[in-house]
């Protein structure tokens, strides 16, 4: 069914616009600053169209918002990397790669989605992704192939975060697409950048499983969800 | 009840400044799609430069506030995402407006041309973001002046 799917994709775009909006006044350089912020209102902007589609699909009379700001962590179907904390530059930027390279992969194979309202989103959001990629990928290189302390923190932001790549590729029919045919282009693609950033990647396949079916989320999503939805629970009639 | 023709429109639309960027207008910046009467009631299809631009809700506001100023009573603005906005949509009026005003116009190569401020084409990239989704910060290397380039996407 296309709403889970939809809700999917949506929940991905929010849960890491807002960790990318929590840097808005504290990244290390303000160019750094306004490029997070940046990219935290692009995804902010996708949520709008993928969860605006959702709720209008699933004719429940529930908007883009309510489905935001009224929904437990247990009802979120984000992927589990998106939800993992900053923590420094590094594991941010890391993250950001990771999640760019198969964002990219997936809006490019949605743009040719057989459902007309979907393939508009993902052609939408592609040139924004396209932008994202190309900056996180020359961050992580120049990091990565940086100063000795710059490259141990982007090895050890690499290590942290392998162990939720797997769940991209992991699939069943909510998905708008087969996300394991995407896992051969991830590798290619995240290969040739830790090349040049001399990063090693992680022998092993292992994945931490259950954000993007909600069985099992860390715990750092609920404590995401109360600070992103504290005002609108508390204050329901408020408005910008 | 005023029957404008949908030429009138579109001029009246060439004077809406952008609110972001007042220096060109929204018929320049390309995210006017399309203007038709439906029956008696005027649709305006607008296309949003980035998803999450907040200039988007402005802009809507700013067409309803300029169409009705002109006596336009039943107006329908719809939102359109597909095709995308691309930077090819700015018109050539609209690129030279925005260089005269101190920001380097899209170009296919991905950078600006040259310095809007001393047209030298010794200008370097600071950072791929800037004040706004459309922008990015560059640098001139000759006047040491830094400078918005807008995007081409």
């Amino acid at each position: 069914m296309s709403v889970a799917g939809l809700i999917r994709m949506g929940d991905n775009t929010l849960v890491l616009g807002q960790r990318l909006s929590e840097w808005c006044g504290h990244a290390p350089a303000l160019e750094e600053d306004i490029a997070l912020a940046n990219m935290a209102l692009d995804l902010i902007g996708q949520t709008q169209l993928w969860l605006g589609l959702a709720a209008e699909r699933e004719g429940a009379g529930r908007t883009a918002d309510t489905l935001a700001y009224h929904r437990d962590a247990w009802d979120f179907r984000n992927l589990l990397l998106v939800e993992q904390p900053n923590r420094d530059f590094g594991v941010t930027m890391m993250r950001q790669f990771l999640f760019d390279t198969w964002h990219l992969d997936a809006l490019t194979a949605l743009t040719e989605h057989d459902d007309a309202e979907i393939a508009a989103i993902a052609q939408k959001s592609v040139k924004e992704a396209t932008y994202h990629r190309e900056r996180s990928s020359d961050t992580v290189i120049a990091l990565g192939d940086g100063t000795e302390e710059s490259h141990t923190r982007m090895q050890a932001a690499l290590d942290r975060l392998w162990p939720y790549v797997g769940e991209m590729f992991s699939t069943d029919t909510d998905d708008l697409i087969d996300m394991s045919g995407l896992r051969p282009a991830f590798y290619a693609y995240t290969d040739t950048v830790f090349a040049e950033a001399t990063l090693t990647r992680p022998n092993t396949d292992f994945a931490h499983l259950g954000g993007k079916t909600g069985a099992r989320h860390t715990e750092h999503l609920g404590h995401m969800l109360a600070t992103m939805q504290v005002l609108p629970r508390n204050y329901p009639d408020a408005t910008w | 009840m005023t029957t404008a023709s949908v030429q009138d429109v579109w001029t009246w639309l060439a004077d809406v400044p952008d609110p972001e960027i007042p220096a060109i207008s929204l018929v320049d910046l390309g995210v006017i799609r399309d203007v038709k009467w439906q029956g008696d009631v005027l649709e305006v299809t607008v296309t949003p430069t980035y998803s999450g631009c907040p200039a988007t809700s402005i802009i809507n506001f700013e067409i309803e506030a300029a169409l009705r100023a002109r006596g336009i009573e039943n107006l329908s603005l719809k939102r359109q995402i597909a095709p995308p906005w691309t930077t090819d949509w700015m018109t050539d009026t609209g690129k030279a407006k925005l260089e005269r005003y101190g920001i380097a116009p899209p170009q296919a190569a991905g950078g600006p041309k040259r310095c809007p401020l001393c047209q030298s084409h010794q200008v370097e990239k600071i950072s791929q973001f800037g004040s706004t989704p459309c922008k990015a910060q560059w640098r001139c290397t000759n006047c040491l002046e830094p400078f918005d380039y807008f995007k081409c996407i």
